[in-house]
């Protein structure tokens, strides 16, 4: 039977944030995904903090997930009020007509 | 009253130019003439006190530049030399003052013009009076810019502004020629003061100069460099190419300075450093060589021109050549002599000829005249008086100093001497040829103009016709007076040391003893010239023609001045506006401007672009650029833990 140790904790996270980047990074059509990709990315993060806190005893790592998780929700809020606001101003979230910001 | 002499053209001409347009053109006018009116009664008293009562002197007003050993004082040495000189420049300005305010009254801008006419007056008297090579420089210089502001006085004109421009490039290269003098006869004096080099001049007789290994004599080097400078303002063979062009100008400004004052400056140099000269007989003979050929070459181009202006222009180059000749052979006073007459009578035929240009609404070429004596028979007969002392016809003025130079280079007994005899004496044929052809064509025969231009044929006002009657009573009789004391018996009382001659050497008295056929030679040339000129512009009209057809090289080669300013054209202004040109190009386009300002320019688009680029503007590329940066800053940072 196979023991479930950190390594597969750390393993885990490690995908879930490579996911998230290739999601952020190989996706041309939407910016709620790119959204979702960050979430994603900050859930692998709380991975870990529980799997070291677990493994070395100590709460703090679960307090912290417990922040991230807060600040999380309150992140993915404003983000999707921006969309909100920025289709009404737009018309579209496709991530090629967001370049405003092109040199 | 030197100082008074010399000053108030300035103040005219600072009144005029500055106040001109407050005080309005009356007075502008008004002031400058009677200014210089003032200046040259006192150049009459002046000339009394110093060559008949021998006060000489040398009015020091204050020193100029005080560095090291090099002193230079602001002062004004008046001997009979520079009297003379104060007394023909002043009186001519005065003339032609009072003339230009009749001559220019169509004109818009009259205070300028007058303002430009005293301003040249004050410099030609700065260069006349002064005590020191550096004085008598800043003098040139300030007729140079005169002349050239007179010359291009019609700025609208592009003529003009090319023959201003003309006449200060060709000064230009005579300048540098004085101005090399000068500095050669400092390091040999060690002074620029006339009176200490004058007397350094016999202890340094045999000096040398050694420059990139030749060694020449000094006082030729120095001499000869002076005289370029000479040729430059005088308009001697090779430099003299502006002085036509500079016709451009109004027809005063060309009786001022371009007849009778601005280019005997060169002369009045020769003159005024005859005790440098004298020790230096190759450049005497140099300066013979030139004088003659020009006195002769001028006045071949003089018989063939249309342009009114012109035949007199060359015939002042050609007179300017005889006055070199003269101051070669060692016949300073002769020179003098010549110059002062010289100014009488050619400054009355400019200003005669400004009024046949005036009266034939601005026509200039001769061939378009014609019958004019009985319109306008006042200039009609200003131009006789100025034609017959200008030929030498006896007893009126030209007759007494041309004659006299003509002898005194017979009586130089000397090789260069003879040449410029017999150069003297065609040159003497042919200013009586085209002095009456000029004659011939412009009042006689059939009037060849429109009838609107004919019927607008009328004399000049009585302000621009009486001021003449001075200079036509110079023209008359100055010869006749002055030729005891210029050239006469009395010479040694009236020039009082001013001109210094080598003991020994006196060609004004051989002048005095040439045997008869040399003394009728330049006559016979004279009543010769005039009879061939009345055969073929009065008796035989056909003959001008027929020998232009005949001689049709030679007629060609006259017509077109010896073909010089093309032959300048070639060598000269056409190789530097190609270098011009190439500099430009490469020089200041590709190599300055390239890596310059322009290449600044380009670099700095080029990488704002490129840094452009970078900023795409989808979020995701900078975070990429961010991740890539951490994964960077992470692995590096691994790397040299593990290493280190």
């Amino acid at each position: 039977m196979l023991e479930i140790g950190l390594a597969h904790y750390l393993t885990v996270a490690a995908i879930l944030f490579t996911l998230g980047i290739f999601g952020i990074f190989l996706n041309r059509k939407n910016v709620i995904i790119i959204l979702m990709s960050v979430e994603l990315m900050l859930l692998a993060v709380n991975i870990n903090m529980v799997a070291f806190s677990t493994h070395l005893q100590d709460l703090v790592g679960q307090v912290f997930a417990v922040f991230i998780l807060t600040v999380a929700a309150a992140e993915a809020a404003i983000g999707l009020a921006i969309l909100v606001v920025y289709f009404r101003n737009r018309g579209s979230i496709a991530v090629e007509d967001i370049n405003m910001m092109k040199g | 009253m030197e100082i008074a002499i010399v000053f108030l053209p300035l103040i005219g001409a600072l009144i005029s130019g500055f106040l001109g347009s407050r005080i309005g053109d009356k007075a502008a006018m008004y002031t400058t003439s009677a200014l210089l009116i003032v200046s040259a009664v006192l150049s009459g008293f002046t000339l009394y006190d110093v060559a008949y009562q021998g006060n000489a002197r040398v009015t020091e007003l204050f020193t100029w530049i005080d560095s090291g050993t090099f002193e230079v004082s602001w002062a004004l040495k008046v001997d009979t030399l520079t009297a003379v000189m104060l007394c023909v420049v002043t009186g001519v300005s005065a003339v032609v003052h009072v003339y230009s305010i009749g001559y220019m009254h169509h004109d818009k801008s009259k205070p300028r013009f007058f303002a430009y006419l005293s301003m040249f007056t004050f410099f030609m008297l700065t260069l006349v009076t002064a005590d020191n090579f550096v004085q008598m420089f800043f003098g040139w210089e300030g007729v140079g810019v005169a002349s050239y502001l007179l010359i291009g006085f019609w700025y609208d004109r592009p003529s003009a502004c090319a023959a201003a421009i003309k006449a200060f490039l060709v000064n230009r290269v005579g300048d540098v020629g004085f101005a090399l003098g000068i500095a050669g006869a400092f390091f040999i004096f060690g002074s620029a003061s006339f009176d200490q080099v004058f007397g350094e001049v016999p202890n340094h007789a045999d000096s040398s100069f050694v420059f990139l290994g030749i060694e020449g004599h000094a006082m030729t080097i120095i001499c000869i460099l002076l005289f370029i400078g000479a040729m430059g303002k005088s308009a001697q063979l090779g430099l003299h190419t502006w002085l036509p062009d500079a016709m451009e100008g109004p027809t005063p400004v060309s009786a001022l300075i371009h007849a009778a004052t601005m280019v005997t400056a060169g002369v009045f140099m020769v003159c005024r450093l005859s005790p440098m000269f004298e020790y230096a007989p190759i450049a005497l003979e140099l300066v013979t060589y030139v004088g003659a050929i020009t006195c002769f070459f001028a006045a071949t181009i003089g018989i063939c021109q249309n342009d009114i202006k012109r035949v007199i222009a060359y015939s002042t180059c050609s007179q300017l050549g005889y006055m070199f000749f003269a101051a070669g052979v060692s016949a300073y006073e002769a020179s003098i002599f010549h110059l002062s007459t010289h100014a009488t009578f050619k400054a009355l035929l400019f200003l005669g000829a400004g009024s046949v240009i005036h009266a034939m609404s601005d026509e200039q070429d001769m061939r378009r005249m014609g019958g004019l004596w009985k319109k306008i028979p006042v200039t009609y007969i200003y131009m006789w008086i100025g034609s017959l002392a200008l030929a030498g016809i006896p007893f009126f003025s030209g007759y007494f100093s041309k004659d006299m130079i003509i002898e005194a280079a017979y009586g130089a007994h000397n090789g260069h001497g003879l040449f410029a005899y017999w150069m003297g004496v065609a040159a003497a044929f042919l200013t009586a040829l085209y002095s009456w052809r000029l004659i011939l064509m412009t009042f006689h025969g059939k009037p060849k103009m429109d009838r609107k231009t004919w019927d607008h044929v009328h004399e000049s006002p009585l302000v621009m016709t009486v001021p003449l009657v001075a200079l036509a009573l110079g023209a008359c009789f100055l010869g006749w007076l002055g030729f005891n004391d210029f050239v006469g018996a009395d010479r040694q009382e009236f020039w009082r040391g001013a001109i210094y001659v080598l003991p020994g050497t006196d060609p004004i008295e051989a002048a005095h003893h040439v045997p008869t056929w040399v003394k009728m030679m330049p006559l016979i040339a004279g009543f010769g010239g005039v009879a061939v000129a009345y055969l073929a512009y009065w008796l035989v009209p056909s003959l001008p023609h027929l020998a232009a057809t005949k001689l049709r090289a030679v007629y060609l080669l006259f017509l077109n001045k010896w073909y010089f300013d093309e032959l300048y054209d070639r060598i000269f202004v056409r190789p530097a506006m190609v270098l011009g040109r190439k500099l430009w190009k490469t020089g200041d386009g590709a190599v300055i401007d390239g890596f310059g300002p322009d290449g600044i320019a380009a670099t700095t688009v080029d990488m704002s672009k490129r840094a452009s680029w970078l900023q795409s503007g989808y979020v995701y590329h900078y975070a990429f650029a961010m991740l890539i940066g951490v994964v960077v800053l992470v692995t590096w940072y691994l790397l040299s833990r593990a290493g280190g």
